[in-house]
């Protein structure tokens, strides 16, 4: 558990980033900071790991206060990951990731060996463990970066805005690589974002900060959607926070039509709607057995024909839904 | 041409103490400007007037510096010591933009994280910082030994310094050659001085060169 507890920093010109925050994160879970640009979630975050000193207050880790250790020790045992992950430009994709490794005296094989293993299990080709950081894309480099956060197997893994910085598609992938990973590795995670939807998807906890570093309201996301501490936090969240808390409810049993001729499958895996001409519609948004109300209503609102297709882990059309399914179980 | 082959002796000395003179404050310059230069980054307040005065000392006429050092020293005008002192001078006062320009090339982001994995202070600069500033630095160097290869020259006017004693001699005998060859040499020494830097630079930049990403594959 990292516990804050009446934590200010003013920097030097006087500005009050943060402002007698107290805040207990809870271990191996994610717990993600929100709020508008300015309002303090950088410097947070930035004071778990002393790269940023606190004003007063206290901060400590499992009740060890983080000021009775040396610094650069403390950070070679947190994670940490930032919007363009920072990469060594000088190193090569490998040694990036065992650069912490390194740092703690591991010998030279060991460290490459697990840098390795690492650059598969955030799901990059190993191939690429030789090139530099500039012959890789965006979403590759944000990868790298994860997987050098996690080398030294930190408890802790501090993340500011790890994925604003790539496309919609991409980041989309990169979060859903997150949880999967967050779910074999059970980290702390503290995670800034100003994106309340990420916040939603990713956070078991997230904390809505206000500018001036104060905490607005600190819940599980189904909680902060049904029930908005004050105005600032429903403004926050959104006009459309009724959609999105559909994200938290969990059809078991929508009850799926067969497959029509009209979709037009592959091996299985549905390619698009016919439409009489040689050209095929667009298939629109596909979910999963066990995705969320949002996830199926999304798929029929995005679906030419109104019909909402659903497909297994591998890809293959197992059924569709309609929209007056969806409908009845938006009303229960 | 029977000059060449009767003085092959001098001329080969003269080379290599021309090598000498220059090299010698280009390696001195390097190991005092790169401490220098890294204090400047970090009280940001001396940067400027560091880079100054590093511009008005290199403005300096060289044959001045060379007769007013050993005034400065207590070296005898004719000592080696007050080209290299003198060389030294324009070195560090060139190197220092380089090497502060190089240091402030280091991104933000690749500062913030390499404080933030955990690197101490000094071993970030020697393992982060500085190999990130090579392309920087290596620019300065090689203008720096280039232009101190044609300034040692200079010394042979107060009677030191390499092939620039070719000259003299020529001159004062009325005699071509021992010019030409002075003239040849030196500019094949600063030829053969700046492919060997350009050379060591892409060994230790192999990252420098490497192509930009070809579309986002994540
Ligand atoms: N080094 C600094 N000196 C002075 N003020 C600073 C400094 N760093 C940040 N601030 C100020 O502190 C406040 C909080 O900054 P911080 O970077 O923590 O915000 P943030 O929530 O991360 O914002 P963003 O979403 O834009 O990244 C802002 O008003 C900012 O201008
Ligand atoms: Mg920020």
């Amino acid at each position: 558990m990292i516990e804050f507890e009446d934590v200010t920093k003013q920097y030097p010109d006087g500005t009050v980033a943060v402002d007698k925050l107290s805040l207990r994160i809870p271990s191996n879970q994610i717990t993600v900071f929100v709020g508008p640009s300015g309002c303090g979630k950088t410097t947070s975050l930035r004071m778990i790991n002393r790269t940023i000193e606190r004003t007063s207050g206290t901060i400590s880790i499992d009740g060890e206060d983080i000021n009775g250790k040396d610094p650069v020790t403390l950070r070679r045992g947190i994670g940490y990951v930032i919007q363009n992950a920072g990469l060594f430009p000088h190193k090569t994709v490998v040694e990036n990731v065992a650069t912490v490794p390194k740092l703690l005296g591991w010998d030279k094989g060991k460290a490459h060996g697990t840098a390795m293993e690492l650059l598969e299990r955030v799901g990059l080709d190993v191939k690429l463990a030789e090139r530099y950081p500039a012959q890789l894309s965006g979403g590759q480099q944000q990868r790298v970066g994860v997987a050098r956060a996690l080398a030294a197997d930190p408890k802790i893994m501090l993340m500011d805005e790890p994925f604003s910085a790539v496309d919609p598609i991409v980041r989309h992938q990169l979060q859903e690589e997150l949880l999967r990973l967050q779910r074999d590795i059970g980290k702390t995670i503290v995670f800034v974002t100003h994106d309340i939807d990420e916040a939603i998807k990713l956070g078991d906890n997230v904390a809505v900060l206000r500018v001036g570093g104060k905490l607005a309201q600190f819940a599980p996301p189904a909680e902060l959607l049904a029930d908005p501490a004050d105005d600032f936090v429903r403004g926050f969240v959104g006009q459309d926070r009724g959609y999105r808390a559909l994200t938290f409810v969990h059809p078991e049993e929508l009850p799926l039509k067969p497959v029509p001729d009209e979709l037009a499958l592959k091996d299985g895996v549905p390619v698009g709607w016919k439409n009489g001409s040689a050209d095929l519609l667009p298939l629109g948004a596909l979910f999963k057995r066990g995705d969320s109300l949002r996830a199926a209503l999304d798929a029929v609102l995005t679906s030419p024909t109104g019909s909402g297709v659903c497909v297994d882990d591998d890809g293959k059309a197992i059924g569709v839904i309609d929209q007056s399914t969806v409908a009845e179980a938006l009303r229960s | 041409m029977n000059w060449i082959g009767d003085n092959l002796g001098l001329i080969w000395e003269a080379l290599r103490e021309h090598l000498y003179l220059a090299i010698v404050p280009v390696i001195l310059g390097l190991i005092i400007s790169v401490p220098l230069g890294y204090v400047a980054t970090r009280y940001s307040w001396l940067a400027n007037p560091l880079i100054a005065f590093g511009g008005v000392l290199y403005s300096l006429p060289s044959i001045a510096l060379f007769i007013v050092i050993p005034a400065i020293l207590g070296t005898k005008v004719l000592a080696t010591i007050n080209i290299i002192v003198a060389l030294t001078i324009y070195t560090v006062s060139l190197l220092i933009r380089n090497v502060i320009d190089g240091l402030r090339s280091v991104p933000p982001d690749v500062r913030q994280s390499a404080i933030a994995v955990g690197y101490s202070p000094l071993h970030r600069v020697i393992t982060v910082d500085l190999p990130i500033a090579v392309p920087v630095i290596f620019t300065g160097l090689r203008v720096v030994t280039v232009a101190n290869i044609s300034m040692v020259s200079v010394g042979a006017v107060i009677g030191i310094g390499g092939l620039g004693e070719l000259f003299t001699l020529g001159f004062q005998k009325d005699f071509l050659t021992p010019v030409v060859v002075g003239v040849v040499l030196s500019l094949l020494l600063a030829l053969c001085a700046d492919l060997i830097l350009v050379t060591l630079q892409r060994l230790l930049t192999p990252w420098a060169r490497v192509a930009t990403p070809v579309g986002e594959v994540a």
